[in-house]
């Protein structure tokens, strides 16, 4: 068992113990017949350098890789495209990464069934566009480009779209995943409708990788809706005062109005830099008639908005459509719809430019800090302002205040606040994941399907 | 009634209010099966708490004595979920029915795990919203039962199941303690977890369930086909045409006779099978669709369409189809509901074997069906009076879960697995994916004493778990990270 001292980024020495076991674990690694290679500097886990690195081709492969593992103590982090893999709290200690990328096969589409079964580490685009071919989709919104099937499942990640159709917890029917010490579980199946036995799927859903490598899922998917059609306001720019003099304006009323509306968008997303900013409120429309649907929610949005709304169809999404807003500090704010606009009251309050961006109906939205333009290019409608200076690390403090802070304003709206990646130096002044009431219960599963902690140790809240 | 349960019952009604305390054994008999009448037990002790805090104690008595406990709403379960132990405590959340909070802002309810899904639709209908899953016991069936089945229902097929539709539970854990699980917590999904897992990891003493706004327009069309094939093949066309249905239900000639029998609802004459459409959302939307479905249906055979203008035609409409359980009492002295799944597009075969099935065993089969996501309910028909005709129909009800499992699908697509189907669920899942669910239930319930001997095959103990760090961290210890 590692010691405290020899594990985290800043202490990658190995005792004397440890590296006389390290070479017959590489050679038990390699014998099973998968590819293993020395783990480089782009292998990082959150700063956390791994010693190996493996590629299994398939659930049997991960499963003898993860035997060798439990026999020579070896803690394990599975891995898919990397685009979250500095997402979370640092492994404590991180022997083997196993990268999923080989795990890439598009097992079965049931057209028929709008069913898929995926490997994990096929990407979501590779398998948006398999599912196009067949005029079909996994609704479930990619955030990050190159993410895998298994890396959206072990960190519950979602988009615009899932005021209509759910996150991925909703969509998955079906998982394979393979514990600690080598044993391949399956739950659910390949039908959407099962009530047989517990649902693993939804355990594993948001698990950073805590409770074993998922290797397979099934998903339930939809047709391709014939027509996309976006409407895009600007609502005034509000100082925090206003936001609470002019309600029917807010973006909190605009998305309870559109929310409710029978024009039934599947999406209604929010951009803002805070403090001053103006808002930008996007809906999508989906369908046949979504032509004549856009025009009732242009109609609904022209109350509010500045200016006449701009309608698009043709898939024209705004450039910042579903687009993380940072990669720096990345929050995630989620609040009870009626408090969307008391929470955007807080951020303002809080003085720091921040770039805020996400479904505003759902009252999911992600704060960026330092804000950043993520790779968009800004619309007519969305002129990004200058973007400021990457804070320095004195400003760290700063950027701890603003999550602690907020963290306690939206608390009394029902919000909670949790940092999806930050640097090191801000992880150690504040607690990236706030107050989980189920952690005991979370802490009590964690010891059941890994006792001896060798599963991603340490990358969840609480310290999972 | 034995000495434990004596005294557990004397240390229940100091923690429970005046007669919320049952020992009396005619009384206790009438809590003695759910919905699955066949499956019986007469409970030890029957408990009425009225709220949390109460359950909790309840709990942490059952704890004290080692005594099992079951929970129970309003005991329409079709699986024997409910089935009460002679050993142990019952509790009944018929007196937790009070809905705690309308919040039309947030679109969501917070109700006690007593109060009927149809009572929250009925609470928000006349601002225009209502609950989405309908499982037709909805006058009756109690959210807490709902959360524990992950209950669906007509419309699950576009807008899923309980688990969607649940924001946050408040549970009373296998060791007594209340807890929160709430779907915007970082981490391990426990309430998706929890939902379904039919009383064995707890019980639900609060629910915050969504509010869905009624949609825009209902359409519901009934198609009248010469054979359940023509209808088969009808459902696969739609949903090949993109046409996402609220629901898709399907009736053999043997259950439309049979509701026609029990409620005269009036399908039409010489059918082979019945197609029941129901589109919902945008008018607009809902007017491409209509024509869509109501073309596939022409071009695959159907000889009849209705289309139900108004409330009052749609109720006619689902009459037939809601009364088709209760209806084939009518047509046979006994019968066995089945559940079970398969892919839809395997629904035509399937359909062929169970025929095969019936005329090999002589025994009747009227099928009922949610077509749209392939969940079938055959209605398998006996007389108990005839020798070994039951022992015929369980054969037959078994072979046709085989069926569903060879096909890919599931032994259960909302009955849940209770004690009916535990013994199948070796057919659907290995011992090491059963192992690993056992895994869930050891986190909650170490001692086994939440609703034991349901959805698992065989009871195993948990055990202690190995190497488990106790006491504090070494990173904490070390001061190298903090544990929140």
């Amino acid at each position: 068992m590692a010691t405290p001292q020899e594990t985290g980024p800043d202490a990658p020495q190995e005792t004397g113990a440890r590296a006389r076991h390290g070479a017959g674990a590489r050679d038990a690694l390699s014998a099973t017949g998968v590819t293993v290679r020395d783990a480089g500097p782009g292998d990082a886990v959150a700063g956390v350098m791994p010693r190996w690195v493996a590629l299994p081709e398939s659930t049997e492969e991960v499963a003898a890789l993860m035997r060798v593992s439990a026999g020579h103590d070896l803690a394990v982090v599975p891995a898919g495209g990397g685009t979250r893999l500095h997402w979370g709290t640092p492994p404590e200690r991180c022997d083997l990464l196993i990268d999923t990328c080989c795990l890439n096969e598009i097992l079965e589409h049931a057209s028929g069934d709008l069913v898929v079964r995926v490997q994990a580490g096929v990407t979501m685009d590779a398998l948006a566009e398999a599912l196009a071919a067949q005029n079909q989709e996994l609704a479930l919104d990619v955030p990050l480009a190159g993410s895998t099937v298994g890396g959206t499942l072990a960190t519950a990640a979602a988009g615009p779209r899932r005021l209509r159709y759910g996150t991925a917890r909703d969509l998955l029917i079906g998982l394979t995943v393979v514990l600690a010490d080598g044993t391949v579980a399956r739950s659910g199946g390949k039908v959407v409708k099962n009530v047989a036995g517990y649902d693993l799927g939804k355990l594993f859903t948001g698990s950073y990788g805590t409770l074993g490598i998922i290797t397979e899922a099934v998903f339930r998917l939809h047709p391709i809706p014939r027509a996309r059609h976006w409407v895009t306001a600007v609502l005034p720019s509000a100082p925090p005062a206003a936001l609470s003099a002019g309600p029917s304006t807010s973006p909190g009323a605009v998305a309870a109005a559109l929310a409710a509306s029978q024009a039934e968008p599947s999406a209604v997303e929010l951009d803002w830099l805070a403090p001053a900013g103006t808002f930008t409120v996007s809906a999508l429309v989906e369908g046949v008639a979504a032509e004549s649907r856009a025009g009732a929610v242009r109609d609904l949005l022209a109350g509010a908005a500045e200016a006449v709304p701009d309608v698009t169809g043709g898939g024209e999404a705004p450039g910042w459509w579903g687009v993380t807003p940072g990669e720096d500090v990345l929050l995630e704010l989620r609040v009870p719809p009626s408090g969307v606009d008391g929470a955007l009251r807080a951020i303002a309050a809080r003085g720091l430019p921040a770039r805020v961006r996400g479904s505003l109906a759902s009252a999911v939205l992600q704060i960026a800090l330092p804000p950043e333009s993520a790779g968009t290019e800004p619309t007519e409608l969305a002129k990004l302002p200058e973007i400021p200076e990457i804070p320095q690390l004195a400003e760290v403090a700063e950027v701890a205040a603003f999550v602690s802070g907020l963290r306690g304003d939206v608390a009394p709206l029902g919000g909670r606040l949790t940092v999806l990646t930050a640097p090191p130096e801000l992880a150690r002044l504040v607690d990236l994941w706030g107050p989980v009431g189920a952690l005991p219960l979370m802490r009590r599963v964690k010891e059941r399907f890994d006792p001896d902690r060798r599963m991603s140790p340490g990358r969840m809240a609480g310290g999972i | 009634m034995t000495e434990t349960l004596d005294e557990l019952a004397r240390g229940l009604a100091g923690v429970l209010p005046p007669g919320a305390v049952i020992t009396d054994p005619v009384r206790l008999r009438t809590y003695e099966c759910d919905g699955l009448t066949h499956h019986r037990a007469v409970p030890g002790i029957v408990v009425l708490p009225e709220s949390a805090e109460q359950i909790a104690a309840v709990v942490r008595l059952c704890n004290e004595y080692g005594v099992p406990f079951v929970a129970r709403g309003a005991g329409t379960g079709l699986s024997g979920g409910a089935l009460p132990r002679a050993d142990g405590v019952l509790v009944v959340t018929a007196k937790m029915r009070r809905i705690l909070q309308v919040d039309l802002a947030d679109r969501r309810a917070v109700v006690e795990p007593g109060v009927t899904n149809l009572a929250i639709t009925e609470a928000v209908r006349e601002h225009g919203y209502y609950y989405a899953p309908d499982p037709s016991s909805q006058q009756v069936c109690t959210i807490g039962g709902n959360v524990a089945e992950n209950s669906g229902g007509a419309h699950c097929l576009k807008y899923g199941f309980t688990v969607n539709h649940v924001l946050a539970l408040e549970i009373v854990t296998p060791d007594g303690d209340i807890v929160t699980l709430d779907a915007d917590d970082p981490g391990y999904d426990l309430l998706g977890a929890f939902v379904g897992s039919e009383g064995t990891l707890g019980i639900t003493t609060k629910v915050t369930v969504r509010l869905s706004r009624a949609p825009e327009t209902v359409t519901t069309l009934l198609a009248a086909f010469g054979s359940i094939e023509q209808g088969g093949q009808a459902v696969s066309a739609i949903i090949g045409a993109g046409v996402v249905p609220a629901a898709i239900e399907m009736m053999d000639a043997l259950a439309i006779a049979a509701a026609e029998a029990a409620v005269a609802c009036g399908y039409p004459a010489g059918a082979g099978a019945v197609l029941i459409v129901e589109l919902d959302g945008p008018a607009a939307e809902v007017a491409h669709q209509f024509a869509e479905v109501e073309r596939i249906c022409r071009d695959n055979g159907a000889f009849e369409l209705r289309t139900a203008a108004g409330p009052q035609e749609r109720a006619a409409v689902w009459k037939g189809r809601r009364s088709a359980f209760a209806a084939v009492g009518r047509i046979s002295p006994a019968y066995i509901v089945q559940d079970g799944v398969v892919p839809r597009t395997a629904l035509p075969d399937v359909l062929a074997s169970i025929d095969r099935l019936s005329a090999e065993y002589g025994i009747r089969v009227a099928n009922v069906f949610h077509a749209g996501d392939g969940n079938l309910h055959p209605l398998v028909l006996f007389d108990d009076a005839e020798p070994g005709a039951e022992e015929r129909a369980g054969l037959v009800s078994g072979r046709i879960l085989d069926l569903c499992v060879e096909h890919g699908g599931s032994i259960t697509g909302e009955h849940g697995v209770g004690v009916d189907k535990s013994r199948y669920m070796p057919k659907m899942f290995t011992d090491d994916d059963l192992d690993t669910m056992q895994l869930v239930r050891c986190a909650f319930d170490p001692r086994g004493l939440s609703n034991p001997g349901k959805v698992f095959p065989t009871p195993r103990l948990c055990g202690e778990v190995p190497g488990v760090r106790r006491g504090v961290h070494p990173l904490v210890e070390s001061g190298r990270a903090e544990q929140f």
